[in-house]
């Protein structure tokens, strides 16, 4: 069987990352918590009546917060990518029956199924504590934020694949992504940027991510998202492509 | 040692190279593993131990030349090849905070035949105690425990070791030395790397000396001994001012060497010692002291490279 081991790897992959010290907490429960006090301070400094703000609590708030969720995922993938080869991890989990595919699928997996845990936690507390009630089309957010996940989750394994040793990995990876969410149209719409910005923002990911979460947020229909599906699909798929091409297992 | 049955080679390894770039990290190796021997390959740092394992193991390719394990291309059979192989990695690790039964319990879920009980194993390797300890908690001897368990665990016909004992203490050491001479018991065939010449001398039945990718000679560790390193030597001390001229007229002398009172006596072949008593004996001669220092593979690898081991 091609996959035989995956779920075993993947749930020991799970237990192994919820002993980390700051795993649970940092891949978890920061996102959540910039959302709950970011939304309190805000909810309570601007008047409820400004349109601004209510749109920012209501839509872009809450992808941010995705969007962070997302993020520390991908990050934190390639930081334990580039350690497992490091200590020989990877070499010694590959010469076993197991495939290469199982081993770095078992890794996106746990990825995904913390990016949505993460997302309840987040909208059981925000159903809580938010300033707000925002009524979301559960279900077509969280494939959303999976697809999402998934694309930028491809660029971190291209990241994974280069960096030289886990020292730099997670520099790396932020220093890359995090630049990314500035210019992605979530703070400023990206028909409002200057031209150059413009060019910057069509180029990248995550700005199809914010507009396809945005917009299935908002209860827009999937029909008028094709083209960020279909640009997050390009990533995933060129991204896959370089990676097992130049990926390195030790 | 070895039994009286014809040996039947479970490992063929004709001709391999490989190549990183321009360093040729093995050249022309060749060598054979037979069924339920201890099989060493030693050498030093560098010399091209584990570039040769891993190819046999089918996880390098080498560029040149053919191998076959249990009559399968470990390349292109690898899958195959995993299923009736064991294998420890030099420097490997697993994940910092796995525990024991849980790294045993996911290798014994990846073989397609029924695996070997893992608790007993464990047992068997004095980790029952540790089965909840996380990897990162456990001595460098319990790693290596843990390795060998993990490469037992789906009961294979041949195993690999590489580096074993490097870095462990003198007692771990020799504590996986019988687990390793257990393994033969078991009727499995081991092949292992070390650089350590004492290992290699108390542990293999056949080694193979590789230096610069290239393999020297193989044969049992005594035969390699007297190949290459007939020569004997006796250190005695003894105030009889006659002696040295008796010593010199021992038959095959080579040289007799004298400080103070002490004199190094060196000779060819197992007879030395017979004719330096011999000698003692008829010449009435009294002796303080009287020691013999039989070469070993450490010898004969500085023989055969001109350097040491160690170095």
């Amino acid at each position: 069987m091609m996959m035989r081991g995956l779920w075993k790897l993947t749930w020991i992959e799970i237990k192994v990352f919820m002993r980390e010290p700051l795993g649970a907490f940092g891949t978890i429960g920061f996102p959540v918590l910039v959302f709950l006090i970011v939304g309190r301070s805000a909810g309570r400094n601007i008047p409820a009546t400004s349109l601004a703000a209510n749109s920012f609590l209501r839509v872009g708030l809450p992808v941010l917060a995705s969007l962070l969720i997302a993020v520390s995922s991908v990050l934190s993938l390639v930081t334990i990518i580039s350690i497992y080869r490091e200590g020989g991890i990877l070499k010694r989990l590959r010469a076993t029956p197991l495939r290469p595919q199982t081993i770095l699928t078992a890794q996106v997996v746990v990825k995904l199924i913390l990016t949505v845990s993460t997302l309840a936690l987040m909208l059981l507390a925000g159903k809580r504590y938010y300033p707000v009630n925002v009524h979301v089309p559960l279900f077509g957010f969280t494939i959303a934020l999976v697809i999402s996940t998934l694309s930028i989750l491809s660029i971190g394994f291209l990241i994974a694949s280069i960096v030289p040793t886990a020292r730099f990995a997670q520099p790396i990876g932020a220093a890359i992504l995090y630049p990314m969410i500035a210019v992605s149209g979530l703070f400023t719409p990206v028909s409002s940027m200057p031209p150059v910005l413009q060019a910057i923002a069509r180029v990248l990911p995550i700005t199809y991510a914010v507009s396809l979460m945005e917009g299935i947020w908002k209860g827009d229909a999937w029909s008028a998202h094709i083209g960020d599906v279909a640009a997050l699909a390009v990533v995933f798929f060129v991204c896959t492509a370089l990676s097992a091409k130049v990926f390195r297992w030790e | 040692m070895s039994t009286v049955k014809t040996p039947r080679p479970v490992i063929q390894v004709s001709g391999i190279r490989k190549t990183y770039g321009r360093t040729v990290a093995v050249d022309e190796v060749s060598f054979e593993v037979n069924d339920g021997e201890i099989f060493g390959l030693i050498g030093p740092n560098g010399a091209g131990k584990t570039t040769t394992m891993e190819c046999v193991e089918g996880i390098r390719k080498p560029d040149r030349g053919t191998i076959s394990v249990l009559g399968l291309d470990p390349f292109r059979e690898v899958y195959q090849l995993q299923e009736r192989i064991g294998v420890q990695l030099q420097q490997a690790q697993l994940q910092k905070r796995i525990k024991v039964w849980e790294a045993v319990d996911l290798w014994a879920s990846l073989y397609r035949k029924k695996s070997v009980d893992g608790e007993r194993l464990l047992e068997q390797l004095g980790l029952v105690d540790k089965r909840d300890a996380w990897f990162m908690n456990l001595s460098g001897g319990q790693k290596q425990r843990l390795f060998i368990a993990l490469a037992l665990i789906n009961d294979p016909e041949v195993v690999f070791l590489d580096e074993l004992t490097t870095g462990l203490d003198p007692q771990a050491r020799r504590a996986i030395w019988e687990l390793v001479r257990g393994i033969r018991e078991r009727g499995k065939t081991v092949f292992l790397t070390t650089h350590l010449m004492e290992e290699a001398e108390r542990l293999c039945d056949r080694v193979a000396i590789i230096e610069h990718g290239r393999i020297i000679d193989i044969d049992t560790p005594q035969r390699l001994v007297d190949r290459h390193c007939p020569e004997r030597i006796v250190v005695l001390a003894t105030a009889d001012s006659a002696a040295e001229e008796r010593f010199r007229a021992i038959p095959r002398i080579e040289s007799v060497v004298r400080s103070d009172l002490q004199f190094t006596i060196r000779g060819r072949g197992d007879d030395l010692v017979t004719e330096v008593i011999h000698c003692l004996s008829e010449n009435r001669i009294r002796v303080t002291d009287f020691r013999m220092i039989v070469p070993n593979l450490e010898d004969v690898f500085l023989k055969l490279t001109g350097r040491s081991i160690r170095d």
